[in-house]
């Protein structure tokens, strides 16, 4: 059986795994789910935690974004420089890594959430929770360039890898919603501008087309309008926005 | 040169790494940093983490922070046991898959039952509205579901038949709530009979001596004013 990855690429860290695999050239099936749809019907996996990206590849399923991206290289003996063999050089990737999941995830979606899909369902976010989404983002981006970036052309070294990814994807998506972090930031534009480089121009608009188009479709009122049975689970992450 | 491991077993990750490196027979110098002292805001500890936070790793030159990439660090250097984080392809991306879940699930809510429940009242002298604990604990149980029917369910360790860095991550994170009083493991057998599982492989005794510090967070002596003004700011950014 083919690899099947259940992605949406408005989601950031499914827009991670469909570039990797598509780079890497590794076999997929793709199965679009779409986050504002409510239930996750079409997926395989049923009575557990419905997160995206998932995987199905045999029997195999995983369900969070890192471990599909380390299982991916591994599986597909991708080249090395994305999770390298080094002790020192892949210990760099994890502690990026580890540092992204209490600072990166679930801070750079916000707006995302504050702008488009709370407004969407008639909820609004107050202006206090996107003060301090801001000021956590900006700090955050202080500390990217500082502490992971420094004076290297990529985050965990000189070469790109899984953190790269990972964090380029987060960092779209507030620019999508028209806060542009990258402004005023010139290592950072720097380094965007490489990894851009990397993974090539077509590879990137694919990847970023639909949530870069997403503030036009809204004006355009042809985004697509979530399903109410979606509502109680967006209700629910637009509560956990602290 | 010998590994220096920078911990306060008072926090949930060093004591993932204090017992891992214990139970290998890894050998290193701890070097004690003392949370609730503010130590880890001195200048001296900047030097070792600008972002001034335990735990950290010093092997010669080589620094690093952040608890998952210490641990896989370890298990890599010093070739330990394969079951703490298998070769095996699909029985790795199990602990993995933990591994990225409890960050931002287990990781939250455990830190909050001990800050709400215990360290802001009792330490800083700040009360906490009953209905923010009521909110937490409450948040922390939903957790506890999804690791009981998600993660555990029918198995003898998380991710398998045997330990592995994923059921030590998870146990030193329970041991927040259990530091605060909390009842985690009342009414759900099976991941009681699961932390016994755990605590038997990993040995009682290291597992005491662990663990000996939260459990007397409760009695902690309120934090002089200096040391709680120093500690406010990093605290509410932890819990928030």
């Amino acid at each position: 059986m083919d690899l099947e990855l259940y992605l949406d690429l408005l989601s950031q860290p499914c827009r991670a795994v469909y570039i990797f695999a598509k780079k890497n050239g590794i076999p997929f099936k793709m199965h679009t789910m779409e986050l504002c749809k409510g239930g996750s019907g079409q997926s395989p996996r049923v009575g557990t935690c419905r997160d995206i990206p998932e995987m199905r590849d045999m029997r195999f399923l995983s369900a969070k974004h890192t471990a599909i991206l380390i299982y991916l290289s591994c599986k597909y003996q991708t080249a090395d420089h994305w999770y390298p063999r080094d002790l020192q050089a892949r210990a760099r990737v994890h502690e990026y890594l580890g540092w992204h999941a209490d600072h990166i995830r679930g801070t750079f979606g916000v707006p995302l959430w504050t702008r488009v899909l709370a407004p969407l369902i008639g909820t609004q976010v107050p202006e206090e929770k996107m003060e301090r989404n801001r000021i956590a983002m900006d700090q955050a981006l202080q500390q990217l360039e500082d502490k992971f970036l420094g004076d290297k052309a990529f985050l965990a070294g000189q070469q790109v890898t899984l953190a790269d990814l990972m964090a380029l994807e987060e960092l779209i998506q507030p620019v999508a919603v028209g806060h542009d972090l990258f402004e005023g930031r010139q290592r950072l534009a720097a380094w965007r501008g490489r990894v851009e480089a990397f993974l090539g121009a077509e590879l990137c608009q694919e990847a970023h087309g639909p949530i870069l188009s997403v503030l036009e479709l809204v004006a355009k009122k042809t985004f697509p309008v979530p399903q109410p049975e979606a509502y109680p689970n967006m209700l629910r992450r637009i509560a956990r926005i602290p | 040169m010998v590994l220096e491991l920078y911990l306060d077993l008072l926090s949930q990750p060093c004591r993932a790494i204090y017992i891992f490196a214990k139970k290998n027979r890894i050998p290193f110098e701890m070097r004690t940093v003392e949370l609730l002292k503010g130590q880890h805001l001195s200048d001296a500890f900047a030097q070792v983490n600008p972002l001034k936070k335990v735990p950290a790793l010093k092997d010669g030159d080589f620094i690093l922070t952040e608890s998952v990439a210490i641990l896989l660090y370890l298990t890599r250097k010093y070739q330990v046991p394969d079951y703490w984080y298998p070769q095996d392809l699909q029985a790795r991306a199990r602990v993995d898959e933990y591994l990225a879940w409890q960050h931002t699930a287990l990781r939250r809510n455990c830190l909050r039952a001990l800050w709400h429940k215990v360290m802001l009242p009792v330490f800083l002298g700040e009360p906490v509205p009953p209905q923010t604990l009521a909110a937490t604990l409450s948040e922390l149980d939903v957790t506890l579901q999804l690791l009981e029917d998600k993660f555990l369910q029918n198995k003898t360790f998380l991710a398998g038949a045997h330990i592995s860095l994923a059921d030590l991550v998870a146990i030193t994170e329970l041991m927040h709530p259990v530091g605060a009083g909390c009842q985690v493991f009342e009414g759900r057998p099976k991941l009681d009979a699961w932390r016994q599982r755990v605590e038997a492989a990993l040995g009682k005794d290291l597992f005491q001596e662990a663990h000996e510090v939260i459990l007397k967070a409760k009695d902690s002596p309120p934090a002089d004013p200096t040391i709680k003004q120093k500690m406010m700011p990093g605290v509410l950014a932890m819990i928030r």
